[in-house]
């Protein structure tokens, strides 16, 4: 599935770990419970699960495994909370102002992120935030579909105004 | 467990959105409507199957909802890889 | 305890009460897609975080739960969207735009 001279999408060991970690701590959460024999079946059954998808599962390797990517992720993750709320808030006076103001038309913002992951992540932080639907990821170009397009919209204000806040902090997490 | 005032309200609530979203269902008026009303409706009855476990008070609904919720989504997807079939 | 799951549990119902009213209200099939995934995901979430007051001892489960709906729900949204859009479905609007025009040829 992957070249091995591809340094883009091959990853490293720390990759692999990191799958093993999540494969992990999943099986954690699902079972609740701490038991050394629960816990040695948990290990087996990541490492297992790891070993063989590892080699076909690139999409992992989007991501930046340093210290330094800790505080993007995290302020990310406040930042995609709170802009959640605003869009359920802007829907809810939508839906229920009378003569549902609407305006909507199909945009095109670029995004700069390089890797399936980052634009995946993108595009879904793009669906949940106000007004905005991810619609199809071209290359390096998102479609979406936009409740209220402001007049005499350029692409380069539609991808300020979309993806510029998100990219800014995922930058510092995925490629 | 006995219900408060307020948790009656929310499931009554709750289930008028799924009447909703069933009327859009049998309302239309294309096939998209109806595929995107019964997505809406998988992951409302994804977050019923939790509030039922804890009506019955038992954690084996949350399983249910897990199942539920990953089909469901396979299902919205493989349905859509259909539409687009159907275009092009 | 109590109260505060209460209140959480009925901003849940009422913002997927939301998001079902968009899906019967909004003019055509994209505009009830948006209405639908960001009302009832918020609203699911809610509702979760009000199990998860209520019964403290589920909490590593409904987080799985939570998650899984966080991402999957957009992604299936978008998916839907981009089948429309590929087999030909316009979006209801008051201007032409350029995408659409794009994707045909």
């Amino acid at each position: 599935m992957n070249t091995p001279t591809n340094e883009a999408t091959d990853g490293t060991l720390a990759h692999g770990v990191f799958l093993f970690l999540l494969l992990f701590t999943l099986w954690l959460l699902l079972t609740g419970s701490l038991d050394p024999a629960e816990l040695i079946a948990g290990a087996m059954v990541a490492l297992a699960v790891t070993l063989i998808s590892r080699p076909h599962l690139n999409i992992f390797t989007g991501l930046r495994l340093t210290p330094s990517a800790i505080l993007p992720f995290l302020s990310y993750l406040g930042l995609f909370l709170v802009e959640l709320i605003r869009a359920n808030l802007d829907m809810a006076r939508r839906v229920l102002t009378p003569s549902l103001p609407l305006q909507p038309a199909l945009v095109e913002v670029k995004t700069e992120l390089q890797s399936p992951l980052g634009r995946l992540i993108l595009a879904n932080s793009i669906t949940l935030t106000p007004g905005t639907l991810t619609v199809d990821v071209l290359e390096d170009r998102l479609v979406i579909h936009w409740v209220e397009v402001p007049p005499g919209l350029t692409i380069e204000d539609a991808t300020r105004s979309i993806t510029g806040k998100f990219e800014r902090h995922l930058k510092g997490f995925v490629k | 467990m006995t219900l408060t005032l307020v948790e009656i309200i929310a499931l009554s609530i709750l289930g008028i959105a799924v009447l909703l979203s069933l009327l859009r269902l049998l309302l239309g008026p294309a096939a998209p409507d109806r595929v995107v009303a019964a997505d809406t409706l998988s992951v409302i009855t994804t977050s019923g199957l939790v509030v039922l476990a804890a009506l019955l008070g038992s954690p084996l609904y949350l399983d249910v909802a897990l199942i539920y919720g990953t089909l469901s989504f396979v299902g919205v997807v493989a349905i859509a890889r259909a539409i687009e079939g159907n275009g092009s | 305890m109590r109260l505060l799951a209460d209140i959480v549990l009925l901003v849940g119902a009422v913002f997927t009460l939301l998001g079902a009213l968009g899906l019967l209200r909004m003019p055509d099939v994209y505009n009830r897609i948006q209405a639908g995934t960001k009302a009832v995901t918020l609203g699911a979430l809610s509702l979760i975080l009000g199990i998860g007051l209520l019964y403290p001892q589920w909490w590593s489960k409904l987080l799985v739960i939570a998650l899984l709906i966080l991402v999957t729900n957009p992604l299936g949204s978008s998916t839907i969207a981009r089948a429309l859009l590929i087999a030909g479905v316009k979006p209801w609007t008051k201007t032409p735009t350029t995408a659409v025009k794009e994707r045909e040829s």
